[in-house]
C-alpha cells in the first residue's frame, strides 16, 4: 500500500515515456513490410535493417531537412531573444501594479489557441488579405505580393507562437538582479548603457541562453507552422517525418528521422537543463 | 531612470505584434463582409456559421472530452509523480525515473505523437487493446504529457512546504493519509488547479500527438481547424477564436478567483 504512489507512476512512466521511445528506436532498424502496421520489428528472422539510417546519411534530402530546421530554430531563438529582451526589461522595469496584468498580456495568447493565431497570420499575409490590401491601397504595389507560403511568414509565425516561451525566463533572470548593482556602476561612472552592457547583460546571460533553448528546442521539431506559412520548399525534419509516416507510410524511416532528431536535441537539451538547475 | 522609455516601447511593441494579428481578425469575425479595410456592418453570421458546422462541433465535444479526463488524470499521475521527486526519499532508480518524467516536456511533438502510436500499435498485436484508436489514445497520450508538466509544479510547489508541518499533525495523531489529505493537499491545491488547467490547455491546443494517435474514429477540434487552414482560411476560424478567447478568459478568471478563495480560507498566516 505505502508503495503504491511510487510503483502507479514508474510503470506509467515506463510504459507511455520508455517503451514508446525503444519501440522508435528498434523500428528505425527494422524493415519495412506490408499490410498493417507496414513494418516487421527485428529479432525475428530478418536481422537488422541499416538502410534507413544509411538513407539520412547518403540523400541530401534528409540532410537539408536537419540543416534547415536548425537553421530555422536557430533564427526563430534569435529573432525571439531580440524582441522578448526589452519586453522582459520592460516588464522589470514596469510599476510592481501593473506587472501581473502586462504578464497576464504577454501569456494569454496562450490562450487563444495556437491554430486560429497561425489563421490569423493566414487572414494577414494572404493574396487578399489586410497587408497586401493596405499596400495596393497606398499604390505601392501593383500586384499582390506572395507574402503567405513563404520563408519571412515561416519567421513571423515561429517568431509570434515562440514569443511567450523566450520572455518569461529572461523575465525571471532579469528580476532576479539587484538595481543596486547598476546604481554601483553609476557611481563608479558607468553611464546608462555602458553600465547595461558591462553590468546587466553579463548577469542576464544564463536566462538569455535558456531562453534561447526554450524555443530552439521544440522549433527544431516544428511540423505546423511550416506547412501552414512557410513555403513547399521548406521542407524541414518535422514536415518530413510526417510526410515519411502518413503519405509515404515508411514508417522506418520516420522512426529514424526521429532518432536522429533526438540524437541532434541531445546537446541542447543537456545544456537547458543544466541551465535549469543552476538556478 | 532614462532608460525606461526604452524599454517600455520595447515591451509596447512587443506587445503589438503579440496581439495586433489576434484582435484584428478576432473584430472582423464580427464583420458580415469578409474584406480587409471594409466593415460590411456588425454581423453574427460567421457564429451562426460556426454553430451550423455540425463537424466542427462535434469535433469541439471530443476535444473538450478528452481535454478533460486527459487534465483530470494528469493532475493525479503528475501529483504523484512531483510528490516522489520531492518527498519520496532515495530509492532504487530515481535517476532514471526523474529523466523519464522530464522527457516529455523536451520531446518534439513529432517525436512524442510517433513513439505513442507505436506503443498503441504494439499493445494492440500483443493484447488485443486499443482494437480502435481514437479518444481513449489521444487521452492518454495527452495525459502523459500533462502529467509531465504538473510533476514540475507540484514538485516546486511542495518544496515550498515544510514537511514537518505533516508530521506535527501526525504527532497530534492523524494518520499518514489524513494527515496528507488535511495538511498537505490544501497547501498543494493552487499547483493542482494550474496544473489542470495546463494540462488542458495543452490537450485543446494538441494537433500533432492527436493526428499521430488517432484513428478515423477521433477527429479532434484542432485536426479539423487544420484541415480548415490548409485549404485557406475560412471566416469561421475567426469566429471560432473569439468563442476560445472568451472562454479562456473566462476560464483564467474563474481560476484567479478560486485562487484567491483558496488563499482567504487558508488565512494570511502561510
Amino acid at each position: 500500500m505505502r508503495r503504491l504512489p511510487l510503483l502507479l507512476p514508474a510503470l506509467w512512466l515506463a510504459l507511455l515515456v520508455a517503451v514508446p521511445l525503444l519501440v522508435v528506436v528498434a523500428l528505425s532498424v527494422s524493415f519495412p513490410a506490408e499490410g498493417i502496421p507496414p513494418f516487421a520489428l527485428p529479432g525475428r528472422a530478418e536481422g537488422i535493417n541499416g538502410e534507413p539510417f544509411a538513407l539520412l546519411l547518403e540523400d541530401p534530402f534528409y540532410r537539408d531537412a536537419f540543416l534547415g530546421a536548425v537553421l530555422v530554430a536557430g533564427g526563430t531563438g534569435l529573432l525571439c531573444l531580440g524582441l522578448a529582451f526589452p519586453m522582459a526589461l520592460g516588464l522589470v522595469r514596469a510599476a510592481p501594479r501593473w506587472r501581473p496584468l502586462l504578464l497576464a498580456l504577454v501569456l494569454l495568447p496562450f490562450w487563444t489557441g495556437f491554430l486560429p493565431r497561425l489563421g490569423a497570420w493566414i487572414g494577414l499575409l494572404r493574396d487578399e488579405g489586410w497587408i497586401n490590401t493596405l499596400l495596393l491601397g497606398l499604390g505601392w504595389i501593383a500586384a499582390p505580393l506572395p507574402l503567405l507560403y513563404s520563408w519571412p511568414a515561416l519567421f513571423l509565425g515561429m517568431t509570434h507562437a515562440y514569443l511567450p516561451f523566450a520572455v518569461l525566463p529572461l523575465y525571471a533572470s532579469l528580476s532576479r538582479l539587484d538595481p543596486v548593482l547598476e546604481e554601483a556602476a553609476a557611481d563608479l561612472g558607468a553611464t546608462g548603457p555602458v553600465a547595461f552592457l558591462t553590468v546587466t547583460l553579463p548577469l542576464a546571460l544564463p536566462g538569455a541562453a535558456a531562453a534561447f533553448l526554450l524555443v530552439f528546442i521544440p522549433a527544431a521539431g516544428e511540423y505546423v507552422i511550416p506547412e501552414l506559412l512557410g513555403p513547399p520548399s521548406a521542407q524541414l525534419v518535422g514536415r518530413v517525418l510526417w510526410g515519411e509516416f502518413f503519405q509515404n507510410r515508411d514508417w522506418p524511416v520516420a522512426a529514424a528521422l526521429a532518432v536522429a532528431l533526438l540524437v541532434m536535441l541531445i546537446i541542447p537539451i543537456l545544456l537547458f537543463q543544466r541551465l535549469e538547475a543552476r538556478r | 531612470m532614462r532608460r525606461l522609455p526604452v524599454a517600455a516601447l520595447g515591451l509596447a511593441l512587443g506587445l503589438l505584434f503579440l496581439w495586433l494579428p489576434v484582435l484584428l481578425l478576432a473584430a472582423y469575425a464580427f464583420s458580415d463582409a469578409r474584406i480587409p479595410f471594409q466593415w460590411g456592418g456588425f454581423s453574427l453570421r460567421w457564429f451562426a456559421a460556426l454553430a451550423a458546422n455540425a463537424r466542427l462541433i462535434e469535433a469541439a465535444l471530443l476535444s473538450l472530452r478528452v481535454a478533460c479526463g486527459a487534465a483530470t488524470l494528469a493532475v493525479l499521475l503528475g501529483g504523484a509523480i512531483g510528490w516522489v521527486l520531492a518527498r519520496r526519499g532515495p530509492f532504487r532508480g530515481r535517476a532514471l525515473f526523474g529523466a523519464l518524467a522530464g522527457t516529455p516536456l523536451v520531446l518534439p511533438d513529432v517525436v512524442t505523437g510517433l513513439s505513442l502510436l507505436l506503443f498503441f500499435v504494439l499493445l494492440e498485436g500483443i493484447t488485443g487493446w486499443p482494437a480502435e484508436r481514437g479518444a481513449t489514445t489521444i487521452l492518454l497520450a495527452h495525459a502523459t504529457i500533462g502529467a509531465a508538466y504538473v510533476a514540475v509544479l507540484v514538485q516546486a510547489r511542495l518544496a515550498e512546504i515544510a514537511p514537518e508541518l505533516e508530521d506535527a499533525a501526525r504527532d497530534l495523531g492523524a494518520s499518514p493519509p489524513v494527515a496528507f489529505a488535511t495538511i498537505t493537499l490544501p497547501l498543494l491545491a493552487p499547483s493542482l488547479v494550474a496544473g489542470w488547467l495546463l494540462a488542458f490547455t495543452l490537450s485543446v491546443d494538441d494537433v500533432v500527438v492527436a493526428s499521430f494517435v488517432s484513428g478515423p474514429a477521433g477527429t479532434t477540434l484542432p485536426m479539423v481547424v487544420f484541415s480548415m487552414l490548409r485549404l485557406g482560411l475560412t471566416p469561421e476560424v475567426n469566429a471560432l477564436a473569439v468563442v476560445i478567447l472568451v472562454l479562456a478568459a473566462a476560464l483564467l478568471a474563474a481560476g484567479a478567483l478560486a485562487l484567491r478563495l483558496a488563499r482567504r480560507r487558508r488565512g494570511p498566516a502561510i
